[in-house]
């Protein structure tokens, strides 16, 4: 099947030739931070973990979101979602290797890598982060590539499919629940030892996977014949806007213990991301803002059915989360230090262009993946 | 034959590619060791075990070493010969094997292996 | 701390002759003399090894001996930046050492003061818990260890510790600004670390392996008898536990449950 990807028209190509050169050009940049170390990054050693963590925790969130669309089809048999699964289970393949990959290049000695599985540890929970993800990621091409296999050859998928597909919903929910516990288990960083983080994640990613998923659909039908559908899109925005609301509520909950509590070390990191003079200020506030306009244009219901206004809201919900989860969270936690001082944090443009590259790798192989699909779909006549 | 020519060219282009450790270093003659014992090595006649032990397992040895001392505080290794010393490659080894370009480098550098011990552990200072 | 001292001066010869001194001098030993010889020693075992800083006999001259005792052996470059600077002992202000706990009508004395800060080598310590491979885990002695062959530098260590005793090697260390790390690596008996590991203070296991103090406590004392207090904390006729017994001390952070072992005389 693999073979559809290599037919494509001239902006398909044009495309994958500018993710390569995005990949190119990120390797380069890391081969600067293998030879001089982590020191090429903005990071130090009260922000001991920014940018990469950041994004690997976000990508996290869109994977598990995928299964947004596998829950309602198997669970609830909503067969419109059928028609989608495939492009949601790709979606969360190409994450997850985006998370993988944000992995390896923030470790300080990644040839050591190995040392996870010789001298594993069962009490951190980075090492069962490392095998929940990489099982949902083989998870998901399994399952992927074997019900499209079976659409091509116009025969139901095998029952196997069926069973690894059921076992993949609760395992998307914990890829991110563990991804919490990275954080939430913490003792002594206030931002992050709430125990709402884990339904935090959750809810975040529900909005940001699937609207991922929108935008994605959406280009899939402008740029292939196939159409992942109207309704879907619609059922889609109104998981997106549900999810939405539940996070927005979490984080409104996540105030209300810090501000009527009046526990310094709970109001501080919101004090400092939101007022003084954090250089994240503006960025949270630009995510408060997008946050609110996506709830106005989710909440009702006219407004959302129509899909250019879907589109900003989606939009809207990925620059919101983005910010808040990729980026606030993770810098958040560690820029008031373990003596109470205000640390800064700034991503350097080494460390930018190695995210560019790793983005550019997880879009490469969703790009190629969903080549395969809509190109198999169109076969089918769907 | 379908695209004789093309698959002839694939094929030697494969070649080409596959032999390239050989053609590249061909003509140029890699320097055979010659590891010299210092003079504290010669004097002592004998390493921490015999010869041909330590010509084979010196690698594995300093592996056992270094798990024992930073794992178990385990420092004092007990000779088949009844010595005592004490665990250090940086400490007990290169005190008598002062010079680590006339000993180690010479079989590592012919076989082409880097040990990452020198990453942190020092080397002996030497003349010139 | 006086008898501890006496029978450590005592045995400090042999503690030179195998530390960093004659290494050959071990041949001359009948096999496991070595060993039996240290079973002997009152510093070389400990159930649980600990520290009682006195600050009331702590000063900035002595704080500042402290970390050179400790910085030049250990071979830890100045990167000149405090964002990647590597640390295993130092000092900051009460304030700062426990959050929370100051108020403002203290006296400015108190809150001027440095006080000493290193690892706590906690009872149940979270960068344990959390390392993914155990390359820090706790000794049976009480150390909280890194073992620097197997740290895969992903830091979640530094993010679990909640005193931030950890460092990150940010760079090469053999690549810190020459003109301010002149003669590095200053101790040609101890590794310097590669980049991309973690480290922190290891309480000198490597001299208590020897019967000697850490690297602080001796520079300290010998500035100020008593300023450091070293021993373990599992024997009630240590010297700590004599300190712990007759005076109020006091813990960084331990309602986080972590059981910090480094205790402090306040007054």
């Amino acid at each position: 099947m693999l073979d559809k990807a290599i037919k494509g028209s001239k902006a398909y190509w044009g495309w994958i030739i500018f993710l390569l050169a995005c990949i190119g050009v990120g390797f380069g940049f890391y081969m600067l931070q293998w030879f001089q170390g982590l020191i090429v990054t903005g990071m130090g050693r009260d922000v001991s973990w920014g940018f990469y963590i950041g994004q690997l925790t976000y990508f996290v969130g869109v994977a598990a979101g995928g299964v947004m669309v596998v829950l309602p089809y198997y669970l609830h048999d909503y067969k419109a979602f059928g028609r989608i699964t495939i492009l949601g289970e790709f979606l969360a393949v190409g994450a997850i290797v985006i998370c993988l990959l944000f992995v390896f290049v923030d470790l300080g000695n990644l040839p050591r890598f190995i040392n996870l599985m010789i001298h594993p540890n069962p009490t951190s929970i980075l090492f069962w982060d490392a095998i929940v993800l990489n099982v949902y990621m083989f998870l998901n091409i399994i399952i992927g590539w074997n019900v499209l296999s079976a659409e091509r050859k116009g025969v139901p998928y095998q029952k196997w499919v069926k069973v690894l597909s059921y076992i993949s919903i609760p395992w998307a929910f914990s890829i991110h629940t563990v991804t919490a516990f990275l954080y939430q288990g913490i003792p002594g960083r206030h931002y992050w030892l709430t125990a709402i983080m884990a339904a935090r994640f959750l809810s975040s990613a529900f909005a940001s996977g699937p609207a991922l998923l929108i935008l994605l659909c959406l280009i899939v039908r402008k740029v292939t014949r196939f159409d992942p559908g109207k309704e879907q899109i619609r059922t889609l925005g109104g998981i997106v806007a549900y999810a939405f609301i539940l996070n927005v509520f979490f984080m409104i909950l996540e105030l209300f213990t810090s501000f009527y509590s009046q526990i310094p070390g709970h109001m501080h990191t919101f004090a400092v991301l939101f007022t003084g003079d954090g250089n994240l200020v503006p960025l949270m506030w630009t995510a408060t803002v997008f946050a609110f306009i996506a709830l106005i244009l989710l909440i009702v219901p006219a407004a959302r059915r129509k899909e250019g206004v879907l589109l900003v809201a989606c939009v809207s919900v990925i620059i919101a989360t983005w910010i808040d989860k990729g980026f606030g969270l993770v810098v958040g936690g560690l820029m008031i230090n373990p003596f109470e001082k205000v640390i800064q944090y700034w991503p350097t443009f080494p460390e930018i262009m190695i995210s560019v590259g790793v983005w550019a790798t997880g879009f490469f192989i969703i790009t190629v993946l969903y080549k395969v699909a809509s190109a198999v779909k169109e076969e089918a006549g769907a | 034959m379908y695209d004789g020519v093309k698959i002839i060219i694939g094929i030697i282009i494969f070649l080409v590619l596959l032999l390239f450790p050989a053609w590249y270093q061909v003509g140029k003659a890699a320097k055979v060791p010659d590891p010299k014992l210092a003079e504290k090595a010669l004097k002592a006649e004998q390493c921490v075990e015999p010869k041909l032990f330590m010509k084979t397992q010196h690698m594995k040895l300093l592996d056992e070493w270094r798990d024992e001392v930073v794992r178990s505080a385990d420092r004092y290794y007990q000779s088949s010969s009844g010595k005592t010393y004490y665990k250090s490659l940086q400490v007990t080894c290169m005190d008598c094997h002062s010079s680590k370009k006339e000993f180690c480098d010479q079989c590592h550098d012919y076989l082409g292996v880097v040990p990452y011990c020198w990453d942190c552990h020092i080397e002996p200072k030497e003349n010139g | 701390m006086g008898m501890d001292r006496r029978r450590f001066l005592k045995i400090a010869g042999l503690g030179t002759m195998m530390g960093f001194g004659g290494k050959a001098a071990f041949e001359l030993l009948a096999p496991g003399a070595v060993e039996a010889s240290l079973k002997d020693l009152p510093l070389t075992h400990a159930k649980k090894w600990g520290m009682v800083v006195d600050m009331r006999k702590m000063t900035h001259e002595i704080l500042v001996a402290c970390q050179e005792a400790c910085h030049l052996p250990h071979n830890i470059p100045d990167w000149g930046d405090p964002r990647v600077e590597i640390k295993w002992n130092w000092s900051d202000t009460y304030e700062h050492t426990f959050p929370g706990m100051e108020n403002a009508y203290m006296d400015e004395h108190f809150l001027e003061k440095d006080f000493f800060v290193l690892c706590n080598h906690c009872d149940n310590p979270p960068c344990c818990r959390v390392c993914p491979t155990k390359a820090t885990w706790k000794r049976e002695d009480g150390v909280v260890m890194m073992d620097l062959h197997r740290c895969i530098g992903c830091r979640f260590c530094m993010a679990a510790c909640p005193f931030g005793a950890r460092s990150f090697n940010w760079g090469d260390p053999r690549k810190a600004p020459p003109d301010l790390n002149p003669g590095f690596p200053t101790n040609p008996d101890y590794p310097t670390r590669s980049k991309g590991v973690v480290e922190k203070c290891n309480f000198c296991a490597e001299r208590i392996a020897v019967g000697e103090y850490p690297y602080c406590v001796e520079a300290a004392n010998q500035l100020k008898e008593g300023t450091l207090i070293f021993g373990d904390l599992d024997d009630p006729n240590s010297d700590v536990r004599e300190a712990l017994r007759s005076h109020y001390t006091i813990r960084r952070k331990a309602e986080l449950g972590t059981g910090p072992n480094i205790y402090y005389i306040v007054s």
